[in-house]
């Protein structure tokens, strides 16, 4: 076309970025990659292909890692630890710098590879991927260089194995590796098959920036490569990908001891209330769903839009669609780029074909052949459709309409789903409102799709545990300092004595606030431990289970109450405790045979005082993220929370579990002390008594082992934590891999509860999800 | 496109001077008080949007050289000096008719190509109009109590009247921002409404001066008022305020013009002012134009940039385009 032709039509034309340097550094690189570790590249195995999803052309050859090479990786990564560790906070603080520096002056060779390798457009890859990644670097380095000030308590894991996903390769890798090296740790890391080459680049910045041998490893390959990691003597796994994939890992590290942390799939909520700004909500949608394809967990992908405004909001949305361009990912006027792979586009495609319900719209906007996919709108669905349940993880958004904002929470919480979730509404009030009632680990007020690294990122729910980012996103790569020592079994004692009352009395079941009887019909007899009978004690079921889980979710509104009424229950609860003191210590030295039940009574008392001090105390933060505005890290309670409470101290062990889950604003389905379960029992009274609201506490006797599995794969339970001295770490872990509930168990480990150990952040911790809030704000 | 016509100035001239197709003129509408309070702005997603959209859009090579001369033909070539004189004046009408050196306009084969128009204070319209003539080009007027509108009201209504006898073809008005200040939507609008009655068959942009407005939302609303009462274009600034044209004013407002068409199906223009001067702005506006309003309003009938400088830089460019070697400010002619 002629300039005078352009004058009339105003096209935008072509605006390619080069991506001569980014081959050229394939060339230099011989265009076949081995793994890096050690320090070094290792010759190339066997390769596959890496392509260009935009044009199909080979990029590179990567090699598919062998069992060895993991081996390797892995034994590397092991020697190399404890001398990284050891280099302090400064030392790698240093080399962490360096890391944020060479990938700053390597910005946009980082960025054409990126959109060259995953078909990204190239202005997100150079204004958002490849900056937020050397963001991390820069925040990490000073990470590691607070960390023994700050968390003096807290040492590295080891080695960590990493395993991150194609669709933001090289912000995966930086929100892995910063963390974990700053706390001490060596990795292992993978890149998702598709997408190998900005981690081989990080690989060869790693060896531009002083990082020891060892510390950092990349081996490349499919997911066969990434199980060889998650059975390998690791410490930790650390996975950003499918909940599929997700769930699988959950099953196969248990029980290992390795520390885990999943962050999985989404279908979050993107709710727009009629008083909106309707067209910065519409703008929202292109950077929610239309941001890398679709291809972004935390996708705004479920529209969910106040009836009254549905009409006009759609009409604006589907001239917004039409404006988007899509095509050549280094075109520096593109919007939506390639989809990463031939197979995800046709997974896309037969989502969207196999639905048969609703409206679907395709922006009417030009669309390349080959692995391209149409941002696409289907309106009109019923939140029963598969696809308003169902990840696309597509340029797809669905949608459907709410009357009221208790309707939007209640149509935004119905999903096995909780990543993330964005609110639109000019009202404060409104905003701040919904907020918390969404379950999502990051909520954006008029917003969507903020990263920073100053800010924890992860979800609830089916969508994983764990915070990358942030103060929080440290807990996920360190671990008390000290090594604990093994819980051995504690055995209940037996006899045929008679009874040490004559009055017999039978401990029931505490479920809703009534005593119940078990459904079952069975208990047994508590023996002290000369033989004597001290009582007997319900034999809980499935069903006792059922039931006080049912219990327990009725009494939600406990986690709406202020901490201060909470604080104020607890010390209402020790009063009671400290009252009846004696009765409680005389039954403690029956149960045990020791004379210590005076002072657990005493610290069992203390402990509660202590939840209740924290009960308003643990605060959340105000985030220092670089917008104007605010990202609240709020603490919530986690929901329903089982715990197998310490056989080996019955009441103090029991209160340990049950106050901080408390005071957080959870309910507890606590299964008492297997041996001697009469304190918790006892307990019953003193909750009565003590103005605990019916549900908030429930208390089931029986067998551990037996009651584990129930629990740990209960749906409607979000986490389980386990101190019993049956080892049952492994069960848990497993079945808790059904609806991915957080799972805190000792791995056979004990803990001294009368000790510092017994109580403080690491249970607030436990007994809350931190909730990433962000509200930019400014008239 | 715009040419010079080979007729004389005349109505037909000014008719020459607006693209192909005649749009129908915004006659306004009734006052809707629940339209306008319904109006919300975001500041910080609009402001993202702004931030954002630079790099979104990219023209290059000769889409760029295409797009910058588009920018040429959308400016208002201002000045609006106390030290205005007739010779300063028929300097910039020279250059008006010739924003850029005729062997580039030749390379580039687009000969002939001029500005918008021409922005005088009322005194030197009669010189304008002079050194204007045959060129097509209208001249534009600033008006009533111009910049901060607040002279007496009779004589800012009377103002328009004089420029337009006196050939103005365009009266950029003020608005009293007390009226958007205090939310007197009625007052601002009967303002408008009178001013529009006043300006006859010329052409009037109202200037909401957004930096004195205090918030977008307001920006969004006063857009909305003005365009009711029959605003042709609607216009940022007067050049004065501590803060001019920005993007984020830009988007808010051009989102009320669209908002406007879809309600009434009339187009009306837009015109950012001051702060404007560099090349590449300017084609971040004009992508800004192009993506929420589509590409209609890329045309002068609904498109101006009031500017001074922005028409140096891109000379410079063009001869950049042209020959590939970066330019100098002096080889191009003053204006």
């Amino acid at each position: 076309m002629t300039v005078k032709e352009i004058f009339t039509s105003m096209d935008y034309g072509p605006a390619p970025e080069s991506a001569a340097e980014a081959l050229a550094w394939l060339v230099d690189m011989g265009d076949r990659f081995g793994h890096f570790i050690d320090g070094a590249f290792t010759p190339p195995g066997e390769t596959f292909d890496s392509r260009n999803p935009a044009t199909g052309e080979v990029l590179a050859q990567v090699t598919q890692a062998t069992q060895a090479d993991v081996d390797a990786a892995v034994a590397a990564a092991r020697r190399a630890q404890p001398k990284w560790q050891a280099l302090g906070g400064h030392g790698r603080a240093r080399i962490l710098y360096a890391i944020a520096r060479l990938m700053q002056k390597q910005s946009r060779l980082f960025a054409v590879l990126e959109s060259l390798d995953n078909g990204k457009p190239i202005r997100e890859s150079r204004d958002i991927d490849v900056p937020l990644a050397q963001r991390h670097f820069y925040y990490h380095a000073g990470m590691a260089q607070l960390m023994e000030v700050e968390l003096p308590d807290r040492q590295a894991l080891g080695v960590c194995g990493q395993i991150v996903p194609w669709n933001f390769p090289l912000l995966m890798l930086a929100w892995k590796i910063a963390p974990a090296l700053a706390m001490g740790n060596t990795v292992v890391l993978k890149p998702a098959e598709y997408t190998s080459l900005t981690a081989l680049l990080f690989a060869d910045i790693c060896r531009q920036s002083g990082v020891p041998k060892g510390v950092v490893n990349i081996v490349t390959g499919d997911g066969r490569v990434g199980e060889m990691i998650v059975n390998a003597p690791v410490d930790k796994i650390a996975f950003t990908g499918s909940t599929a994939v997700g769930r699988r890992i959950r099953e196969a590290t248990a029980g290992s001891g390795k520390a885990l942390t999943l962050e999985l799939g989404g279908k979050s909520p993107y709710i727009v209330f009629d008083d909106a700004d309707i067209d910065s909500a519409v703008e929202g949608l292109v950077d929610a769903i239309w941001f890398n394809q679709g291809q972004v967990c935390c996708a705004g992908s479920r529209l969910l839009v106040q009836e009254g405004i549905a009409e006009r909001f759609h009409a604006k949305l589907r001239a917004r669609m039409d404006g988007l361009r899509i095509g050549d990912p280094l075109d520096k006027c593109i919007d939506v780029g390639a989809i990463v792979d031939p197979k995800q586009l046709a997974r896309i495609t037969a989502l969207v074909d196999g639905n048969k319900e609703g409206e679907v719209y395709r922006a009417a906007t030009p669309v390349p052949q080959g692995c391209f996919y149409p941002p696409t709108l289907i309106t009109g669905l019923s939140t029963a459709s598969p696809l308003m349940q169902e990840e696309i993880f597509g340029p797809v958004l669905v949608s459907t309409t709410f009357r009221t904002p208790a309707e939007a929470v209640e149509i935004a919480n119905n999903t096995r789903y909780g990543l993330a979730a964005s609110v639109w509404s000019e009202n404060i009030n409104l905003a701040l409102d919904i907020a918390p009632k969404l379950a999502a680990g990051v909520v954006w007020v008029n917003g969507t799709n903020m990263f920073d690294a100053a800010a924890g990122f992860g979800g609830v729910r089916e969508s994983g545990f764990g915070r990358e980012g942030g103060w929080e996103g440290l807990t996920a790569y360190t671990r008390p300092r000290g090594a604990a020592k093994a819980l051995k079994p504690v055995a209940p004692f037996e006899g045929n004595g008679a009874p040490a009352d004559p009055l017999d009395r039978t401990a029931k079941l505490y479920i809703g606030g009534k005593q119940a009887r078990p459904d079952g019909g069975y208990s047994r007899p508590v023996h002290g431990p000369r033989g004597a009978l001290l009582g007997h004690v319900s034999l809980a079921n499935r069903k006792d289970v059922r039931n006080a889980v049912e219990a327990a979710n009725a009494a939600r509104g406990w986690g709406r109450t202020t901490g201060h009424l909470r604080g104020q229950i607890l010390y209402y609860m020790a009063e009671n405790l400290s009252a009846r003191a004696p009765e409680f210590a005389a039954r403690l030295d029956a149960m045990t045979g020791n004379r210590k039940g005076k002072a657990e009574v005493e610290a069992s008392i203390r402990r509660l005082f202590t939840y209740a001090a924290w009960a308003d105390k643990y605060d959340g933060a105000v985030h220092n993220v670089p917008i104007r505005g605010v990202a609240l890290a709020m603490h919530e309670p986690v929901g329903t929370v089982a715990a197998l409470c310490p056989d080996e101290a019955p009441l103090l062990g029991f209160v340990s579990v049950m106050a901080p889950l408390m005071a957080m604003g959870n309910r507890a389905v606590l299964v008492a002390s297997e041996p001697f379960p009469l304190a918790a029992t006892d307990l019953i009274q003193v909750l009565e008594t003590s103005d605990v609201p019916a549900g908030v506490v429930n208390i089931l006797t029986g067998s551990h082992a037996e009651l584990a599995p129930t629990l740990a794969r209960h749906l409607d339970i979000d986490a389980v934590w386990s101190f019993s001295s049956t080892d049952l770490s492994g069960t848990i872990e497993k079945a808790a891999a059904g609806n991915l509930k957080r799972a805190w168990v000792n791995h056979a480990r004990a803990r001294d509860w009368s000790g510092p150990a017994g109580e403080g952040r690491p249970f607030l911790e436990a007994a809350t999800e931190v909730k990433n809030i962000w509200i930019p704000y400014g008239e | 496109m715009q040419t010079a016509p080979d007729s004389t100035a005349s109505p037909t001239a000014a008719a020459a001077h607006l693209p192909q197709v005649h749009l129908p003129r915004n006659e306004g509408m009734p006052l809707d008080l629940d339209w306008v309070a319904g109006v919300q702005a975001n500041t910080s997603a609009i402001e993202r949007r702004a931030a954002t959209l630079p790099g979104r859009r990219s023209v290059k090579k000769d889409y760029q050289a295409a797009w910058l001369l588009k920018a040429i033909s959308c400016i208002d070539l201002t000045t609006l000096s106390g030290d205005d004189t007739p010779g300063r004046v028929r300097r910039l009408c020279a250059k008006a008719r010739q924003p850029v050196a005729p062997d580039l306009l030749d390379r580039l084969g687009m000969p002939g190509l001029t500005v918008g128009a021409v922005c005088v204070y009322h005194e030197m319209v009669p010189t304008a109009v002079q050194a204007l003539e045959g060129s097509g080009i209208p001249v534009a007027a600033v008006s009533t109590g111009f910049p901060a509108g607040l002279s007496p009201w009779p004589l800012r209504l009377a103002e328009i009247g004089e420029s337009v006898a006196a050939g103005a073809r365009e009266i950029d008005i003020v608005i009293s921002r007390r009226h958007v200040l205090t939310r007197n939507w009625q007052a601002l609008y009967d303002e408008m409404r009178q001013m529009r009655a006043a300006v006859g068959d010329a052409h009037i942009k109202a200037i909401l001066a957004t930096g004195e407005l205090g918030s977008l939302r307001d920006v969004a609303r006063a857009s909305l008022v003005c365009m009711m009462a029959g605003a042709d274009f609607i216009k940022t600034s007067t050049g004065k305020e501590a803060v001019n044209a920005t993007l984020p004013v830009t988007l808010t407002m051009i989102r009320a013009i669209r908002d406007y068409h879809e309600r009434t199906g009339i187009r009306v223009g837009y015109k950012p002012a001051g702060g404007i001067s560099k090349a590449k702005d300017a084609l971040v506006y004009l992508a800004m134009i192009k993506d929420e309003l589509g590409d209609r309003w890329l045309q002068p009938d609904l498109f101006r940039f009031g500017a001074s400088s922005l028409l140096g830089d891109i000379e410079r460019q063009l001869e950049h385009h042209v020959t590939g070697a970066y330019s100098a400010s002096w080889r191009h002619a003053m204006g």
